[in-house]
């Protein structure tokens, strides 16, 4: 793993957001990334970006919780007996996680019931016990907080923009089941493009059903590492 | 390696303090979740009947489906041999805890939906999908053999697969219309791979989600059959 940025534990002034804590937030979505170099959270990438929608709300709340599971895991570093380290931080995630569960199910009830278990599955979401382990334990809370944003939005970014290829190719919709839903290309006159008209362009087209399997995520994430390894070489023995 | 002492301290320290904060907010969000859950079934059994609201489903305020459902729903109860059952209420029937009884002992919830003077009967079916239990409304008219509609639910299947029969209105859409008698004969409405042929009688299934759409054939199959003694009654 990259830990580029783990700073000495020397009394240097530590701005609240200067060089450094900027790299925290702007490494893991490029040169950093948690899934395309770090190749963690492969599992729920996978499994969640058949939709766009879903994608959103589980990045959101990869986020809340990879943010405050280092913010807290931080906070209690020195105390957390070495003994049962990982039992206190599988705790403090699935406090967490029950906490989003429990907000989704007061605010937005339908959206619950469509992510039900992927929800609870970020409890075993690689990337925030990773971050724990590899970052939180061993940095100030402030810096955590914000890797643990950094990976977080990091991770979401590849996720929303695996779910944006899977659900246009796929279904021929992007957002379905949010108020935002547009209907691209499909066969029918609710799309902007539709192939079953009389003389359209497009009536060869018909959407991929791999794109709608978990597969397809499998390939676009190893094209997605392959685009970015290619424009910078440097990254290519990292793991 | 700190001692015993303090790793059981620190233990039953962060057990108390998390256990605290959770189960307050479960207290604190109970009765509001409850509604939501109770808004949400109510609005997937509207669906069934959305062919005859003036609507769609999703443009309903919460208010506006519990008020719908007090004043043009009735609920009704039956057993197994098409009895009514008293003093129960079909929302309250909890279609988990019936499927765990012998057949016979069965209640099944029956909502009636009038309007103008014509009644919709909305069964209830449930069974298994993928990974887990799936449940739906189905929407018959008094003739208890045309189909006006029908709903789907589920509890994990997979987003964009499996729950696509719950997410893609155009899955439901198929079953308006639907015959479940040929020549007299029960034949449910059949889930059919690769497309429906008997086009009266089937639906297509669903790509990438066989096992699920193998599941929905199933509980219609046997869930509307459920009923058959009811609707014999109803004809009369």
């Amino acid at each position: 793993m990259a830990e580029v940025t783990t700073a000495p534990a020397i009394k240097e002034k530590e701005p609240l957001f200067g060089k450094k804590e900027k790299k925290l937030i702007t490494d893991p979505l490029t040169d950093n990334n948690p899934i395309t170099i770090q190749v963690l959270g492969i599992c729920s990438a996978l499994a969640v970006t058949s939709l766009v929608l879903p994608s959103v709300v589980i990045s959101v709340a990869v986020v809340f919780v990879c943010a405050f599971s280092s913010l807290f895991t931080s906070l209690l570093r020195t105390r957390i007996p070495k003994s049962i380290r990982m039992i206190v931080q599988l705790v403090i995630i699935a406090t967490l996680v029950t906490i989003v569960e429990m907000v989704l199910k007061y605010f937005s009830y339908p959206v619950y019931r469509q992510l039900t278990i992927y929800i609870g599955l970020i409890i075993t979401n690689c990337i925030v016990m990773g971050r724990l382990e590899a970052f939180a334990m061993a940095n100030k809370p402030w810096r955590s907080f914000l890797d643990g944003i950094g990976n977080g939005l990091g991770y979401g970014l590849i996720l929303v923009a695996v779910a944006l290829v899977r659900e246009l190719f796929g279904k021929g919709s992007l957002f379905a089941g949010s108020a935002a839903e547009m209907k691209i290309i499909g066969a029918s006159s609710d799309y902007w493009i539709n192939t079953a008209a009389d003389g359209s362009w497009f009536s060869w087209y018909s959407n991929n059903n791999l794109m709608v399997l978990p597969v397809a995520a499998m390939f676009i994430i190893g094209i997605f590492i392959w685009i970015q390894r290619a424009r910078n070489p440097e990254l290519v023995d990292i793991s | 390696m700190e001692s015993t002492n303090y790793v059981v301290g620190f233990t039953l320290a962060m057990t108390v303090l998390v256990a605290l904060t959770l189960s307050s907010l479960f207290y604190g969000t109970k009765d509001k979740v409850a509604q939501n859950a109770d808004v949400f079934n109510k609005r997937a059994i509207l669906s069934a009947i959305s062919a005859k609201l003036d609507q769609p489903v999703s443009a309903f305020s919460d208010e506006d489906v519990l008020a719908l459902f007090e004043e043009k729903v009735e609920q009704k109860v039956v057993d197994m041999s098409g009895e009514e059952v008293d003093g129960i209420m079909a929302e309250k029937v909890d279609m988990a805890k019936e499927a765990k009884k012998p057949e016979e002992d069965r209640n099944l919830p029956l909502f009636i939906y009038n309007a103008g003077g014509e009644k919709v009967y909305i069964v209830s079916v449930r069974g298994s999908g993928l990974w887990d239990a799936i449940w739906g409304n189905v929407a018959l008219q008094s003739d208890f053999t045309t189909v006006v509609g029908a709903s789907f639910d589920h509890a994990g299947e997979t987003p964009g697969l499996g729950a696509e029969i719950k997410d893609n209105p155009a899955f439901a859409k198929q079953f308006g219309g639907k015959k479940i008698y040929k020549d007299g004969e029960y034949v449910s409405v059949g889930v059919i791979k690769g497309g429906a042929k008997d086009l009266a009688y089937e639906v297509d299934g669903l790509s990438g989600a066989t096992v699920t759409a193998d599941g929905v054939d199933e509980m219609l199959y046997r869930g509307i059959k459920y009923y058959e003694p009811y609707f014999g009654k109803g004809k009369g």
